[in-house]
């Protein structure tokens, strides 16, 4: 046995101090995360309604429901479009503002504060400003009086389906969150070229866009790849801003539902139905790992140095 | 000649630069300021048609009425917050913080393995498994409960990624320089290398207390009731009810985010060193 004890803790006691440090962290993400994703999976298989230890096996019935299922479907499109708003936009204006910020000398410290400052800002503090005091109702509210001002007619900017303007109120509040913490990283990605390249163009006469176009840019490849991809996985995780903003005392409304608002609803609403909701989150989570492999591939992420 | 108008088009290009950096300044402060505003503003000057920069009388009693109104239990809902937040830093900095160091300096066998499980966690989106997680946490009894909030953010993947990250870049020399002293990996660790991470240490902490302190999701899941309600649950009810009084709701709004405001003030350079060093972009 003493032997034993000895080949286990290893050399210089190395195993158990190993496990000492590292154990209790495993542990936890063993109970609090890996079980979670194996009960959804199983729970995904089972007709699991106001249960969770469910005894009837449905197979693969309520992955086919919820690819049936048009309120699921039409989320998932929710989403792409929301993508497809705001990841472009945030991206642009956060490496506009990292530019900008980058090549001033004056008060540098102090417009860099005021961009990142949203970052502590929660997604319900924005929701309320937004809703309740920029993009109230028809005839009050900031944005309203702004156009009032150019003799434009109020909007009513959450409650319209066409145009649909609450689309502009959703990504103007994530905009003006998550901004700011895009442009630090891509500060942290200006400050790590050599200042050398720079110095080579200028004696080519390059100015202006030409250094944007075929140094900074390129320069900026890696960063620029990953603030893609995390903006991308933050944008199917939408929850926070479109709960916040389109739901009232009198529920929610089904148009804007992204895939998280859906499934938040469909397993933790009246119905308590797990099983679906378990199988939405396995087909979100497959369609988030595949749209970031796909992105992966196409930006050249994880690709060998020539 | 060809210098004059090159610094020329440099002033003007800096002009212009600035014009826009003051524009953008003043739009990302708006909101800020439309928080203290309103907070202390009536109802009427939030609703008027007739919009106003500043209100037409300071309403400070507002503050008071908050924390004295019998039906928002938005002081129980800031303490829980705090709580919730202070717990899940302090335990997410000592539980990664020890794991980041094992697994940078402790030679293991499977220490490769171990790894492997702690980063395939990371591709899996956290929000979609609340399903699961919810259906675990009230299986342990633990539903608006404190415990149900705090314990499974303890539990920090990509905190533990970071820390790990840079362990592996601190100098080795002061840690042999302490082993020859006989301390073992437990007093290398708490007395050579925590002290002198102090830093970094602050970066993940502020980051984890921001996550903690503005979290939704999990909280909406798991604390129906109101006993367990954080500030970012009792501000959403507020919002979605049926009668809001509207310049209390902005009061507790700026409440909420000023804890996070004081510490963004102090930590800044902190927090952004620690995304720089984080390796994000590398």
């Amino acid at each position: 046995m003493p032997a034993l004890a000895t080949r286990l803790r290893g050399r210089y006691d190395r195993n158990l101090w190993f496990v000492i440090f590292v154990g209790p962290f495993v542990l936890g993400l063993l109970v609090f995360v890996y079980v979670p994703i194996v009960w959804s999976v199983v729970l995904s298989f089972f007709d699991a309604r106001n249960t969770v230890t469910p005894t009837d096996f449905v197979g693969l019935g309520n992955y086919l429901d919820m690819l049936r299922d048009s309120a699921f479907r039409s989320s998932l499109a929710t989403f792409v479009l929301f993508a497809l708003f705001i990841v472009p936009t945030t991206f642009v204006a956060s490496l506009g503002l990292a530019l900008l910020v980058n090549r001033t000398r004056f008060a540098r410290t102090f417009f860099r504060s005021v961009f990142f400052l949203p970052t502590a800002c929660s997604y319900v503090v924005a929701s309320l400003i937004w809703k309740l005091s920029i993009f109230n109702g028809v005839r009050f509210g900031l944005a309203n009086t702004v156009l009032g001002w150019f003799g434009a007619e109020p909007v009513a900017w959450l409650s319209v389906t066409q145009p649909p303007w609450y689309w502009l109120v959703i990504v103007s509040a994530r905009m003006w969150l998550q901004a700011g913490f895009y442009m630090i990283l891509f500060l942290a990605g200006l400050q790590r070229i050599a200042p050398s390249l720079y110095e080579a163009a200028a004696i080519d006469g390059a100015t202006g866009w030409k250094v944007l176009r075929y140094i900074t840019l390129p320069q900026l490849r890696a960063t620029s790849t990953a603030v893609l991809l995390l903006l991308l996985i933050n944008a199917f995780q939408a929850f926070d801003e479109f709960y916040n903003l389109l739901s009232s005392a009198g529920g929610y409304p089904p148009y804007a539902r992204p895939p998280l608002v859906y499934l938040y609803y469909a397993a933790l609403g009246q119905g308590q139905d797990f099983g679906h909701g378990s199988a939405g989150a396995v087909l979100l989570t497959l369609l988030i790992a595949l749209v970031a492999l796909v992105q992966g591939r196409f930006l050249g992420l994880g690709k060998r140095e020539d | 000649m060809a210098t004059i108008q090159r610094s020329r088009a440099d002033q003007a290009g800096s002009v212009v630069r600035y014009v826009v950096l003051v524009v953008g300044a003043i739009l990302f402060l708006l909101p800020f300021y439309l928080l203290v505003r309103n907070g202390l503003s009536t109802e009427q000057d939030i609703t008027s048609p007739d919009w106003k920069l500043f209100p037409s009388s300071l309403q400070w009693h507002n503050v008071v009425d908050l924390f004295t109104d019998p039906l928002l239990p938005f002081g129980r809902a800031l303490l829980n917050s705090l709580v919730i937040s202070v717990v899940q830093t302090i335990g997410v900095l000592v539980i990664s913080g020890l794991a980041g160091y094992g697994l940078a300096r402790i030679p293991f066998r499977y220490a490769n393995a171990v790894f492997y499980f702690i980063v395939a966690t990371l591709l899996i989106p956290a929000a979609v498994t609340f399903v699961p997680s919810f259906v675990l946490v009230s299986t342990l009894g633990w539903v608006s409960t404190l415990r149900g909030l705090i314990v499974p953010g303890l539990f920090q993947a990509f905190a533990t990624f970071l820390f790990r990250q840079y362990f592996l870049n601190f100098p080795r020399e002061l840690e042999e320089a302490a082993q020859l002293d006989g301390t073992a990996y437990w007093g290398t660790f708490w007395r050579i290398v925590v002290p002198n991470s102090t830093g970094f240490i602050a970066a993940i902490g502020t980051i984890t207390f921001i996550g903690s302190w503005n979290a939704f999701l999990w909280p909406l899941v798991i604390a129906p009731d109101q006993s367990a309600w954080t500030v970012q649950i009792a501000l959403s009810t507020f919002l979605t009810a049926q009668t809001i009084n509207l310049p209390q709701l902005f009061v507790a709004a700026g409440i909420a985010i000023l804890p996070l405001v004081v510490m963004f003030v102090f930590l800044q350079r902190w927090i952004v060193e620690g995304v720089e060093r984080s390796g994000i972009s590398e």
